[in-house]
């Protein structure tokens, strides 16, 4: 296999909670991020599904380097840029960029779509020179299916899904080779969503991107993706290919969440077995011990209060699952939500 | 027991299933605003018996939401103005009653839960006593029995520990109790019917699960009729008896819930059903709608969707379609299809 674009190891990413006005003193820590590994190849997108506050958008943060990681590395072709600073920092950003979920928030209302777009050449000028620049923005317009003459409207002159459009030109603007797509279509109306996703799939292909396309829809990334990662509480829980998470899923936490998943077929809903959780995800601030799903897991055992489970290929397996799963009773389960 | 039996739940009459409840006829309200006149309800026909779950589905602009709220009798009005159309309800025009007359329906016969929990909710008073205000107001308890009352309700929503948190503030809730809160909140005078407008789209998929499980028990329990208003075709196919989709303030298409996602009658509809990313499309385009949901203020002349849709003919683009009755090959009608096609047939036999 080709060196991945981008590698991570054991990244951690904690919240200090402080007591005191005066001399703070910590009493604690949310951890939002607490011990995630993976890694991305070129070319390829990476779905991250998992439930509020589970730390995926915290994640997606330390890897642009808008969060400090707490320890752990983030390798971007082999070189660590979770410490790089000033000069070398600004170099690394120009290759991994970010699109947000909001089209609403994530554009300055008082600058023009051509502003908006050109600003990250204020910062690379290298990438386009002055003369250049409205040329570019221009050419980006089109690329993502905007009218270049549309180069001095505003923001509010334009829909949540063509607002989107903007946000992902302002994220190809600087030929990066990485891009974060953090919710980037569940603001965006139904009939909406699917031409987001087809530009950014017909952009990946023109451009080689990779993606993390991090989101809570099951089925749009089972669709986008080519391997998916299940985070509970801060870990990654189970990861592999879409068919070996969607079909094949040995974690019961990545079981409940595809059964809980509405699927949008009324055919033999009255035999369809959901699994329900109970209760409310933990605090991050104050994990359970052990494995963080023991609580609401149907499996739980003394061991899983005890021994924190591994992100590995389970042992014990029948049926031939060989994707890693952190859990000590990985198993496959027949789910409804299979039918995504 | 020592309190009159018209205060107590267990004396309220059940409802007998399938009791027509609610019927909206033609419905039109519309928003005068700076910009214009912006038609939002365009002449909706829809309703519900008791027991029955109406899903009306529709993107953001479709009037759905509008729909409920004149229902309810919450629409600000002005900007708003029902310019056409009746609201019966057992019977009688909503429209026509005094505010008086329709006080003592809201939250009393009809009652309505929002999606969002937390912007609902009142941060400055205990959930316990805004339970307990649905009693005092309506049912002139006092604020010991409203509070015995609201741990009732609570327990019966499924909130763990009930009594110990009755005076918890709203933000010690995590979304999915507070989405419960608001369900106990609408299920306290034990309503004939429930509006609610996009209950779980705020919730996580596992808590939206258990909200949904909640609402169809209370409603088995209960017979009350439902209105859900959503865009998640995968809730609807859920839950739903039947679906009214919503278009630019019309409804375009009602059916039951198995033949619309069989069938579809209209090119909007199916649209949307094709635009899901099914597992054998991996790798591949997904079906998009075209275009951009219509300016309510300059709605397209013609049926709506006629930009957007890919069968559209001249007739289209100058004719309002009417709303069909659907049939099948050999004539024979549909219960409960229609569509505001005016090419339902090709849409539906093609």
């Amino acid at each position: 296999m080709a060196e991945p674009i981008l590698e991570v190891r054991d990244l951690v990413k904690h919240y200090p909670l402080t007591q005191g006005v005066l001399f703070k003193k910590q009493v604690g820590a949310v951890k939002a991020v607490d011990g995630v590994s993976f890694t991305l190849e070129k070319g390829e997108t990476l779905g991250i599904v998992g439930e509020s506050g589970c730390g995926k958008s915290t994640l997606a943060k330390v890897l642009m380097n808008l969060e400090r990681a707490t320890a752990g590395q983030v390798l971007y072709k082999g070189e660590d840029i979770s410490r790089l600073s000033g000069a070398a920092l600004k170099a690394v950003r120009r290759n991994i960029q970010m699109v947000f979920q909001d089209p609403y928030t994530s554009l300055n209302p008082r600058m023009t779509v051509g502003d908006i777009i050109g600003e990250p050449f204020e910062i690379h000028p290298e990438v386009a020179p002055k003369g250049d620049r409205r040329k570019a923005v221009q050419d980006l317009l089109d690329v993502v299916g905007l009218n270049p003459e549309y180069i001095n409207r505003y923001p509010h002159q334009f829909s949540g899904g063509q607002r989107q459009r903007i946000g992902i030109a302002r994220g190809l603007a600087l030929k990066p080779e990485v891009i974060i797509c953090d919710e980037p279509v569940s603001a965006l109306d139904v009939s909406v969503q699917a031409q987001v996703i087809n530009l950014l799939e017909q952009l990946q292909t023109e451009f080689e991107l990779s993606y993390m396309f991090i989101a809570h829809d099951l089925s749009i990334v089972r669709h986008i993706s080519d391997r998916v990662g299940v985070m509970y509480l801060g870990r990654i829980v189970e990861i592999g290919t879409d068919t070996e998470i969607y079909d094949h899923a040995t974690h019961p936490y990545t079981q409940a969440l595809l059964s809980a998943v509405p699927v949008p077929d009324p055919t033999g809903r009255e035999g369809r077995e959901r699994i329900i959780l109970s209760g409310d995800i933990p605090s991050p601030a104050n994990p359970p011990s052990g494995c963080r799903f023991r609580t609401r897991c149907w499996k739980a055992e003394e061991r899983c209060a005890t021994e924190s489970p591994l992100l590995a290929a389970p042992k014990l397996l029948t049926g031939g699952a060989k994707h890693d799963s952190a859990c000590h009773f990985a198993a496959e389960r027949e789910v409804a939500g299979a039918a995504l | 027991m020592t309190t009159a039996p018209e205060k107590t739940i267990a004396a309220k009459d059940r409802l007998v299933p399938g009791t027509p409840l609610l019927d909206v006829r033609d419905l039109h309200v519309e928003f005068k605003t700076r910009d214009g006149v912006a038609k939002a309800v365009n002449g909706v026909n829809y309703s519900v018996a008791a027991g029955e779950t109406l899903a009306v589905l529709g993107e953001s602009g479709s009037g759905k939401s509008v729909t409920a709220q004149t229902i309810m009798g919450i629409l600000d009005m002005p900007p708003g103005r029902v310019t056409a159309g009746e609201i019966m309800f057992r019977g009688r025009d909503m429209l026509k009653m005094s505010n008086e007359e329709r006080r003592k329906i809201r939250g009393r016969k009809i009652a309505m839960i929002f999606q969002d929990a937390l912007s609902s909710l009142n941060p400055v008073l205990s959930v316990g006593y805004q339970l307990g205000e649905m009693f005092r107001v309506h049912e002139g308890a006092s604020r010991k029995e409203a509070k015995a009352k609201a741990i009732e309700l609570m327990d019966r929503v499924r909130i763990p520990a009930a009594a110990q948190r009755v005076n918890d503030y709203p933000h010690q809730f995590s979304g999915g109790m507070r989405q419960r809160i608001m369900i106990a909140m609408a299920l306290a005078l034990e309503p004939d019917l429930i509006i609610a407008d996009e209950p779980t789209t705020a919730l996580d998929v596992t808590v939206q699960a258990q909200v949904m499980d909640l609402l169809a028990e209370l409603q088995a329990e209960y017979h009350m009729g439902l209105i859900l208003i959503t865009h998640d075709l995968g809730v609807v196919a859920d839950v739903a008896d039947k679906i009214a989709v919503m278009y630019a303030g019309r409804i375009v298409e009602t059916a039951p819930v198995h033949d619309l996602y069989a069938r579809p009658a209209h090119p909007y509809t199916k649209g949307l059903l094709r635009s899901i990313p099914r597992l054998d499309q991996k790798g591949e385009e997904l079906y998009a709608i075209k275009g951009l949901p219509p300016n309510l203020y300059k709605v397209p002349a013609g049926c709506a969707f006629n930009p957007r849709c890919d069968v559209a003919t001249d007739l289209c683009r100058t004719e309002i379609p009417a709303l069909h009755q659907v049939t099948d090959r050999d004539g024979a009608e549909l219960a409960g299809r229609k569509s505001a096609c005016h090419l339902w047939k090709e849409t539906l036999h093609g």
